[in-house]
């Protein structure tokens, strides 16, 4: 557990007055406050360091401790014992932190709570009490596959099994609102909502441009030439296709209607673009080579 | 009109710790819709996140009407925007993959 530079943290001199501490918090509280910096860990973080060093600065007990034992802050409960056994007196430590909707109620770090205590919320600056329930978040990974119809799937939140419809063709990092699924109201107050993030990596052949899915077919040097008919792979199945004589490479088609799912639109579907990649026969046989060497000949007349 | 998907104003202020005018205020500012039904003034259910978050910033960071209003506005647009760069991340893997 390491020493934290709460006059660091808040960008204030160690001989800063009571004014200065409270401006600077909330300069920073400002800037980190997790209402103005959604879904941003790091700014949800830096609020709760700010928070700490506030509630140690502002309060002028816990200051004079914490600018008492310092860097030995390790051995400031002993002196504190020792004082306390002396001087027969109790100390009482009040805490408030701020709260916000992503703010759970033990965010105080290590050498906080070793130093002043477990820390408790309080509602401390007075404002929100609870009555909607905290809105949970989770992630669900997937595959592509698992997406491309409609399914249901059961997914396990704090311990409690819910079962959610994923709509076919949900897009990767895409959020989707469970009303109702998160944290219990308070005071009879309305269930917080479970927002679903979805991580989906692709285990398919395709690649994945919004509706459309692409991919690449080889083809034969002597189909492109001649024409003919091959079997290609889509993501629902085997298709047909017949090759134009004389398909040059890197030809694109599209197969309307064979792609992906559009999200919440029943029945309707992305298309899939196939790009053909023409392989030029190797290892030739002898014959094969005069045939070649023939054709040549022909086509430089 | 069935009240399910409301919440009263008195309830919402009595568990929030906050007066009625400020919810008037925020409607006043086009930052909340009043819905009066039977003479008993209502907040839509779905809403209730976004007044939690204006009460926040109005009490714990002093934030006035005007500054809730600019803020609730480029947090929609950030929204938008984050929406936009995930779909542009996805299309900058079609390109690596």
């Amino acid at each position: 557990m390491a020493f934290i530079d709460y006059y660091k943290i808040l960008d204030v001199n160690i001989t800063a007055s009571e004014k200065d501490i409270k401006k600077a918090y909330r300069k920073l509280a400002r800037k980190y406050h997790p209402d103005v910096n959604p879904k941003d860990d790091s700014a949800k973080k830096k609020f709760q360091q700010i928070n700490e060093a506030n509630e140690v600065l502002s309060d002028p007990i816990k200051r004079k401790k914490y600018d008492q034992y310092g860097k030995d802050w390790e051995h400031a409960e002993a002196f504190e014992q020792a004082k306390k056994q002396q001087q027969g007196q109790r100390r009482r430590t009040g805490y408030q932190q701020s709260s916000s909707e992503d703010f759970s109620d033990h965010d105080f770090s290590d050498f906080f709570e070793s130093m002043f205590g477990r820390a408790r919320t309080s509602g401390g600056t007075g404002s929100s009490t609870k009555f909607k329930g905290q809105d949970y978040n989770a992630e669900l990974h997937l595959n592509l596959t698992d997406v491309y119809k409609t399914h249901k799937q059961v997914v396990k939140v704090n311990g409690k099994n819910i079962r959610i419809t994923i709509p076919a063709g949900i897009e990767n990092k895409q959020t989707i609102k469970i009303s109702g699924h998160g944290g219990q109201g308070i005071n009879s107050g309305p269930n917080g909502d479970l927002l679903i993030t979805f991580n989906i990596k692709n285990n398919t052949n395709f690649k994945r441009d919004g509706n459309n899915l692409h991919t690449i077919v080889n083809l034969d040097f002597y189909t492109a030439i001649l024409g003919g008919e091959i079997t290609v792979n889509t993501i629902e199945g085997k298709v047909k296709l017949k090759i134009k004589p004389e398909t040059e490479n890197g030809t694109k088609v599209k197969l309307k209607g064979k792609g992906f799912p559009v999200y919440k639109k029943e029945d309707q579907f992305g298309d899939l673009f196939i790009q053909y990649q023409i392989k030029i026969p190797s290892n030739l046989s002898s014959k094969e080579k005069e045939l070649f060497e023939e054709l040549a000949k022909i086509s430089r007349k | 009109m069935k009240t399910d998907n409301f919440i009263s104003i008195e309830t919402f202020c009595y568990n929030y710790q906050v007066e009625f005018s400020f919810i008037h205020t925020l409607n006043e500012y086009g930052l909340v819709e009043i819905t009066t039904i039977d003479e008993e003034e209502f907040l839509p259910k779905e809403k209730i996140n976004e007044v939690e978050k204006m009460i926040r910033l109005h009490h714990e960071l002093g934030i006035n009407m005007e500054g809730i209003d600019v803020i609730h506005n480029l947090l929609i647009r950030l929204s938008i925007l984050q929406n936009e760069i995930n779909r542009l991340k996805n299309r900058i893997n079609f390109y690596e993959e």
